[in-house]
């Protein structure tokens, strides 16, 4: 797999990278009726972002990244219903911060393994936070749900409406700061040592990188921006259900991250439009068994298309322009 | 999912931006259908489905002449709040339904409520059935049942033949209530509960915990589990440590025996007794139609469970409102209408709808399953009660006075 | 103090059950990983298809119960065969990442197929009359079907040590598990070896789930739901060794069935936490080399 984004690369801002923040703002004015579908992609994504910046840089394997993201969702809505905690900045901040400590205390233990154990882990984690949310009825509702979360306008000012346009606004701004942090990262030294961690961990423990303290540094910073994805869920939707922390969303972020493109930056932002598109289509064709078409698409991807939509966009690209060079020498 | 992402809807709303603009004939009145039709509820959603289907095509004829109705089905994925928040909002906004109902799961319908009354939508829930999410909703009403009606009554009626009690409930917000309410009853009964467990969802082995309420030798068990396999890996422990031969009854809800799930659950089921307002065995002439009706539209061997039920009532009282409005859907004139509802023509037997809190006043019934004709039926034994009210919200009542 | 003694023995007696067949489940995982490095999630599915075999054969084919078990474990084997040389194979030395991707998406075909087959419900095992009922022992009765289970159980896993440490083959496996460049290099045939290897841990699984049917239900998301279980067992084993599964598969089944029959509360989360403790204290599982 080849990785075109990392500290090697130009670090300048390119600018196709503006596309994806032009066409947010078009689809704002051109779709007015779809803005809360918008906000839900826009979460998507940076959840998925948040993943990318574990699997695809630093090369951990998680099948429990929900649990971050419904932590952070659970803690909005506990603050909102339980303690009268409206501000929107104070959700995400205690989000935040919740899911970091969980992040952190779950990533010391789990980076000290690898492997098969470090995928149970994982695992582990988000069952156990489901189990949780699932016993403390009185907290988090249980299976019924944690519904009537209120959300002061932004400030003061902004009040989240029916039709979804302060939500995504909202959205799109924390996806910008999450995006800004994730780039300025893997363009410095830091993320640069986590590409050689995932690339070759032995060697990068023999130049005396601490392999150990950065794995948790990332781990925690990921589950992070999973905890503010998850606040974003609760804040645009005002209701938060289990559903947030099941195998479901780690597996399907999974599978949008992937059929994107892995360590790639931006196959965060294809992968979640794609996974719905063909979601959507499958659902409508065989309305029980779209799962059957979700693993063909995995095996399709990890057999035929390594690098998601977008490396086939690049292996197009480089054959374009091989057979331009070409003609033209 | 029914929704487009944002670049196929950016062709689609380009092409279609004049179409949709277009006022809606006067006679054809919207009706969003919120269900689930894929992932793991995908089950629960086509018994509802298969209810309205079957209703709209058996009554066309009860709505006032001209009237059609447009059913925008949508589909929430199961147990989603947030899925089923957005199709909600979507389907006030853009598809502009002057009704919204469907809706399988309690967290759904919670999600749903303050837009309904934000938008002043009604909303008939067919099955979600959590109690106190009506409350605050001033919009919403119900013709599927609550957990506490038929939890209530089976301790009430433990009471009277057994002393002592064990519950095992599975351990989330439904099997807490159901073990809530009937402990009260049982208790008020003059019983003892001699312990109650609560079971783990990701639990391969149940055999521990009834081992351990064996030992405990209560006269009755009283389940609790959501339907399917967890229920039928529950009494199947309980069969295999022997438990009937020890004489501890094995009671519960309706919900661990639904009729469309029975026949898949083996003979473990047999003898089991549970409180609930409907049976697809039930003699009442108003059911034996229904159930052939059923039979011959989906096939022979398919029973109605108590969802199909849920939403054929439903829409009976949505036609009976449209009726009522000669036509038209005005909110508060459909809620006024459904406070006072009766119905006199359900497969479940009477029932009503409450005008103080617009949850449903059912029927119950205690039934055991036995083998009819070579198949397993929830047979009626009795009618424990013709009307009952969700008890907890009576509690609320008078623990507050 | 005498109940108590009296439920000791049958916590222990529905532990050892338990743990019997999530080692024959399991088993085959750790060696498969062991000796090719193979991050195969996808083994419960061999477990589920063991189980809808049993299960299939016993109702709708009224094949006798001791056949339906020999079918649950050949045709798993040779179903794995193919799978095998048409799947896996071409992922063997892949990244793990991709390796985790690919059997997840076999997982959730499985779980697909198996709906759209049977339905999500729970598929009744219909035991031989000579299975039911009771079997007492000193006033205490215990389910005659988990008696034969740990009976049975237990010769499987004899005669699986045996082929292991006695047999040639075997030899070559602990070989190749120990160091496979230089098993190659001495003129083993490796990729055989693991396709045979492979084959026989996925018919152990499909054994497994076949035995333990009445047990842990089979239904459609069972690849996901024990998952976990499988895994753990694995870990807290370490890869590559016939023992240390075992110990861990007997001390989860042991301490997970006391926990819920003593402490019903806690049951779901205490087998979590001795797992991350053990862990921590040997990260490379029980009985595993150190990576």
């Amino acid at each position: 797999m080849k990785h075109p984004v990392g500290y090697n690369a130009d670090a300048r801002l390119r600018w196709t990278e503006w596309l994806p923040w032009v066409l947010a703002i078009v689809v704002f004015f051109a779709l007015p009726d779809y803005l809360s579908m918008g906000a839900r992609v826009l979460t998507y994504i940076l959840f998925a972002l948040s993943l990318d910046l574990i699997l695809g840089y630093a090369g951990i394997i998680t099948l429990g990244h929900a649990a971050f993201f419904g932590l952070g969702a659970y803690v909005t809505g506990m603050l909102s219903v339980k303690l009268g905690v409206t501000d929107p900045f104070l959700q995400l901040l205690a989000s935040a911060v919740a899911a970091g400590v969980l992040g952190l205390v779950t990533g010391a233990v789990i980076m000290r393994t690898h492997g098969l154990t470090q995928l149970m882990l994982t695992l582990a984690v988000a069952a156990v936070c489901l189990e949780i949310a699932n016993k403390a009825t009185h907290l988090t509702g249980g299976a019924d749900g944690l519904a009537g979360v209120v959300v002061a306008p932004i400030f003061g000012m902004f009040k989240f409406d029916l039709y979804g346009k302060t939500a995504y606004w909202w959205c799109l701004v924390i996806l910008f700061a999450g995006w800004w942090l994730v780039r300025r990262m893997i363009h410095s030294p830091f993320g640069a040592s986590l590409t050689g961690i995932r690339e070759n961990r032995l060697r990068m423990e023999a130049i005396g990188a601490p392999v150990y303290a950065r794995l948790v540094l990332v781990y925690t910073i990921s589950a992070v921006m999973a905890g503010v994805a998850g606040a974003l869920l609760t804040q645009t939707n005002q209701v938060v259900g289990l559903n947030v922390l099941g195998f479901e969303p780690s597996g399907e972020l999974m599978v949008m991250l992937i059929l994107g493109g892995v360590g790639r930056l931006y196959g965060a932002f294809v992968g979640p439009r794609v996974f719905w598109v063909a979601q959507d289509y499958l659902a409508k064709q065989f309305p029980e068994y779209w799962f059957f078409g979700i693993g063909l698409l995995l095996v399709i991807v990890v057999l035929f298309a390594r690098g998601g939509v977008l490396g086939i966009c690049d292996g197009l690209l480089a054959k374009f322009r091989s057979m331009r060079g070409g003609g033209t020498a | 999912m029914n929704s487009y992402t944002l670049r196929t809807t950016l062709v689609v709303a380009a092409l279609a931006c004049g179409v949709t603009a277009l006022p809606v004939a006067a006679q054809t009145i919207k009706i969003g259908l919120i269900s689930s039709y894929s992932g793991p509820g995908a089950a629960q959603g086509d018994q509802i489905d298969k209810g309205v289907k079957l209703y709209m095509k058996l009554n066309a004829d009860k709505l006032p002449p001209g009237v059609k109705i447009e059913l925008v089905q949508r589909d929430d994925t199961g147990a989603n709040p947030d899925v089923a928040k957005r199709i909600a909002q979507e389907l006030i906004v853009r598809d502009k339904v002057q009704l919204i109902t469907g809706i399988v799961w309690t967290p759904n319908l919670a999600a749903i409520a303050p837009l309904s009354t934000e938008a002043k939508v009604p909303v008939m829930s067919m099955n979600a059935a959590g109690a106190k999410i009506l409350n605050a909703a001033p919009y919403m009403a119900r013709t599927s049942f609550t957990l506490c009606q038929s939890a209530y009554p089976a301790g009430q009626w433990a009471a009277k033949k057994y002393k002592k009690a064990y519950t095992a409930v599975s351990d989330f917000a439904p099997g807490h209530e159901a073990e809530g309410c009937f402990t009260r009853g049982f208790k008020e009964g003059g019983g003892e509960i001699l312990g109650a467990v609560r079971i783990p969802f990701a639990n391969p082995d149940f055999v521990p915990f009834m081992q351990r309420i064996k030992d405990a030798k209560p006269d009755v068990i009283f389940a609790f589990n959501p339907a399917g396999k967890q229920a039928a890996a529950m009494m199947k422990a309980y069969t295999d440590l022997n438990m009937d031969k020890v004489n501890i009854k094995y009671l519960g809800t309706g919900d661990i025996v639904t009729d469309e799930e029975l026949a898949g659950m083996g003979d473990a089921a047999l003898g089991v007794t549970t409180v609930h307002h409907y049976s697809a065995a039930a003699d009442r002439p108003a059911n034996k139609a229904f159930v052939a009706a059923y039979k011959k539209e989906y096939g022979e061997n398919l029973n109605p469970g108590f969802m199909v039920v849920g939403a054929w009532d439903a829409m009976e009282a949505i036609y009976a409102a449209i009726r009522a409005q000669k036509g038209t859907i005005d909110a508060q004139k459909t809620v006024d209408f459904w406070k006072t509802y009766k119905s006199t023509t359900s497969p479940r037997g009477a029932f009503s709808i409450d005008p103080d809190t617009r949850d449903i006043i059912n029927p119950e019934y205690l039934r055991e399953v036995r083998k009819v004709g070579g198949k397993l039926a929830n047979v009626e034994l009795e009618t424990i009660t013709a009307a009952i009210k969700d008890p907890l919200k009576e509690w609320d009542k008078t623990d507050k006075k | 103090m005498e109940a108590f003694l009296s439920s000791l023995v049958s916590v222990a007696f529905h532990g050892v059950a338990f743990g019997m067949i999530l080692y024959v489940i399991s088993v085959g995982l750790s060696v498969t990983m062991g000796l090719m490095g193979f991050t195969n999630l996808a083994h419960g599915v061999f477990a589920m298809a063991g189980g809808y075999i049993l299960v299939s054969s016993l109702a709708r084919f009224q094949i006798p119960f001791p056949l339906a078990l020999f079918l649950s474990f050949a045709l798993v084997a040779l179903a794995s065969v193919v799978l095998e040389r048409l799947l896996y194979s071409r992922l063997y030395g892949a990244s793990e990442l991709e390796q985790v991707l690919f059997t997840i998406g076999l997982i959730f075909m499985s779980v697909a197929v198996a709906r759209l087959i049977y339905g999500t419900l729970q598929q009744p095992v219909l035991l031989p009359d000579y299975l039911k009922g009771q079997f007492s022992l000193l006033g205490r009765d215990f389910p005659a079907y988990r008696v034969f289970l740990i009976a049975f159980s237990g010769a499987m896993i004899a005669a699986l040590w045996f082929g292991v440490e006695r047999t040639i083959w075997g030899a070559m496996v602990r070989a190749a598990v120990d160091n496979r460049a230089m098993a190659q290099s001495i003129g083993i045939n490796t990729k055989r070896l693991f396709t045979i290897t492979f084959a026989i841990g996925s018919g152990l699984a499909g054994l497994g789930g076949a035995l333990g049917a009445d047990i842990v239900a089979i239904q459609p998301t069972y690849p996901f739901e024990q998952l976990v279980y499988f895994l753990i067992v694995v870990s807290v084993g370490g890869l590559g060794s016939l023992r240390g599964p075992f110990v861990a598969a007997l001390l989860i089944g042991i301490t997970d069935t006391a926990c819920k029959y003593w402490l019903p509360e806690v049951g779901a989360f205490f087998i979590y936490a001795a797992t991350i403790g053990l862990l921590l204290w040997r990260p490379a599982g029980l009985f595993g080399r150190r990576a």
